[in-house]
């Protein structure tokens, strides 16, 4: 990839849910670009905003959430300028979403080729439906399942089998990005490192975008080109993939890439385990949002928020350690555990 | 059809027998273990022992219990029913022939009524949840059903055919015209359709609006309820983001995508509220002097006529496991994971 083409740019995105304890800042001012043809992975702690990013971007937040701030430049249009029509054919033909659990993100009273169909005439009103089932069959055989389980319903199906009907359900529109939310979480080893293959299989065949987000650092580093790595609902860390493996620069970074289980580990080497929780996103830490749990942290850490700047070129870093500040002190404090 | 469904059906067709026979045993006994005998009921206090004797063994009524029991189980299966106790000791298939289409014609429009009117309108306030279109119609479901039938029935007669007068106060058609009306299958809709004759038809579809609006009425607030609560959960399905996801419509999710999903509850339901519709039937028929299997079936309990009221629960039961078999096969063409 030598002149990398920008697809869409998150600016500032903020989404809140309201909850009976008060505003939950799922993911504040999130910003950062996806490219043309890449794979771009997503990754944090469950419950750091990641998942929600997703939804935020084909604005699927359900009430009581909602996108408080923020552009999705998407193809150089605002997409939050849409209104409902516009929205729902952006949604499916534009970028389209794989879900954690297969064996609920299909209809169960629809057959494969019902859905293909359907997904096709909803968004093309004037192709016939034998049209439409020519297509639905190329691309089942292009994933690699026989023709007759266009049959099937979605229980006869095994789960990989059904997460290639929804990669499917999305190629057959020709969406230029498709969204896997933890896509591969619930399918055993063998079937995720075949489906993490046909994802870049896919991405080479068709040129799409993937963003695939999950806690799976390792499936990650195996895929992705790049990576985001979001903390509490920030981003903290953006860079390609072998830069942020071999030099993590921020502490939350470098901790979940120790935290990873190898199989060469020693007995007694101990897993690395991060000190403290994820934080409650009703009351945020002030300043930096990883300064309560970071080995690191500084004094001005605890009362100014660090920017995401770009610190070399195409890699951004959320931290003071890597940042300029007046009232910056070099100083390291200890932090209670 | 696959060999599992049909013996999946077979199974159910056999069980419906030791359902029905249960049922049939129960009633028999029950009914000699309730005070009062139909010898008295007919005959009054006053006449003698001699002359209750005398009818009593015409009527076959001292014979053993088991004889006559077994004489009852045979007329059952040879779909005979034998004959009534009191009144002009009619036959009782005739009596029945004649009340079973009465009691049908008003219990299918009914039945349509809670159907369409209970899913649509539980669909849509799933569908606006939380908005105060949702709190009218959970009201209103709660309010329609806790006002007992005949209250409903009543109400609906002095709005419309006192106070307005635009609809008739009971019957089945106007006295006038019944008088020249040719039934052949005791279904006056179909009846008069069948010999052309379209002011018999005005009169019988204008009679059948009170009372099937009323028994409708009356079983809507469930399948308001179960319906609302099935769709909310099943909106927050997995496939129902999915689909939004790929940018199908919204009233599509709901009305085709997540309803198909909501059915099966649904048809269980229905299947079991068919068998509260003949209870209400009762009631409906009652205060809308409809000459149907229910009125009859009051009437007939008053005057302690065993031999009609077993063969009237018989012919409920067998309709009621009828229904719920159409429903087991109904299952099997809504969802997939039943049908394989």
């Amino acid at each position: 990839m030598e002149e990398k083409q920008l697809l869409a740019q998150i600016r500032n995105l903020s989404v809140e849910y309201k909850t009976r304890l008060g505003q939950v800042s799922a993911v504040d001012g999130v910003s950062f670009d996806i490219y043309k043809g890449e794979i771009l992975g997503l990754v944090g702690e469950s419950g750091c905003g990641k998942s929600t990013m997703g939804k935020a971007l084909m604005r699927m937040i359900q009430p009581p959430g909602k996108i408080t701030d923020g552009q999705i430049i998407f193809q150089g249009e605002d997409i939050m300028t849409y209104d409902d029509n516009q929205m729902r054919d952006f949604r499916g033909r534009k970028v389209s979403m794989i879900f954690q659990d297969p064996m609920t993100s299909l209809n169960p009273t629809q057959r494969v080729d019902e859905h293909i169909i359907e997904a096709i005439q909803v968004h093309e009103s004037q192709t016939k439906t034998e049209e439409a089932l020519t297509r639905a069959e190329k691309m089942i055989r292009k994933l690699g399942m026989q023709r007759r389980r266009m049959n099937s319903y979605p229980h006869q199906l095994s789960g990989g089998m059904r997460q290639r009907v929804m990669v499917g359900l999305g190629l057959v529109l020709n969406a230029d990005l498709i969204v896997a939310d933890e896509a591969t979480t619930s399918l055993d080893v063998i079937v995720e490192a075949q489906l993490a293959d046909q994802l870049k299989d896919i991405r080479e065949e068709f040129g799409v975008s993937l963003l695939v987000i999950t806690h799976n650092i390792a499936l990650v580093a195996e895929i992705s080109d790049r990576i985001v790595v979001m903390y509490a609902g920030h981003v903290m860390e953006i860079a390609d993939v072998e830069p942020i493996f071999d030099n993590p620069l921020h502490p939350y970074t470098r901790g979940l890439l120790k935290s990873i289980p190898n199989i060469k580990l020693v007995d007694t080497e101990e897993l690395y385990k991060m000190p403290g929780e994820p934080p409650n996103l009703t009351h945020p830490p002030s300043g930096c949002r990883f300064h309560p749990r970071c080995p690191r942290a500084m004094p001005i850490c605890k009362t100014y928020e660090p920017d995401l700047e770009e610190v070399s070129s195409g890699r951004f870093v959320k931290c003071w350690l890597y940042i300029d500040h007046p009232e910056k002190e070099s100083e390291t404090i200890k932090v209670e555990a | 059809m696959s060999s599992s469904l049909r013996r999946f059906l077979i199974t159910r067709i056999l069980l419906t027998i030791p359902m029905v026979l249960i049922l049939v045993t129960l009633i028999f006994f029950v009914m000699r273990v309730l005070p009062g005998d139909p010898i008295r009921s007919q005959l009054g206090p006053r006449v003698s022992e001699e002359q209750a004797n005398v009818l009593r063994e015409r009527l076959g009524l001292n014979r053993p219990l088991y004889v006559q029991y077994f004489d009852f189980l045979w007329d059952m299966v040879t779909l005979d029913f034998g004959t009534a106790l009191t009144q002009g000791e009619r036959p009782i298939k005739d009596e029945l022939g004649e009340r079973l289409p009465a009691t049908i014609e008003l219990t299918i429009p009914a039945i349509t009524i809670t159907a369409l009117l209970g899913i649509l309108s539980g669909a849509f306030a799933a569908k606006n949840r939380k908005k105060p279109i949702d709190y009218a119609i959970r009201l209103m479901s709660i309010a329609i059903y806790s006002i007992p039938i005949f209250f409903m029935g009543l109400l609906f007669q002095i709005v419309f055919s006192v106070r307005i007068p635009i609809l008739p106060l009971s019957g089945r058609m106007d006295t006038l015209l019944l008088t020249q009306f040719e039934s052949i299958t005791n279904f006056y809709v179909i009846d008069s359709i069948l010999t052309g004759n379209w002011p018999a038809l005005k009169s019988a579809i204008g009679h059948l609006i009170m009372p099937s609006i009323t028994l409708g009425l009356a079983l809507t607030g469930v399948f308001v309820r179960l319906t609302r609560v099935n769709m909310i959960e099943m909106l927050q399905s997995d496939f129902i983001t999915a689909g939004r996801a790929r940018g199908i419509p919204e009233r599509r999710l709901v009305y085709k995508h997540a309803l198909r999903n909501t059915f099966i509850p649904i048809l269980t339901l229905l299947g079991l509220q068919f068998a509260i519709l003949l209870a209400g039937a009762v009631l409906t028929e009652t205060t809308f002097s409809w000459p149907g299997v229910g009125r009859y079936l009051v009437d007939r309990i008053e005057l302690r006529d065993y031999t009609a009221v077993q063969a009237t629960i018989a012919v409920f039961a067998l309709f009621v496991a009828a229904i719920s078999l159409l429903m087991d096969i109904l299952y099997a063409f809504i969802d997939p994971r039943i049908r394989y």
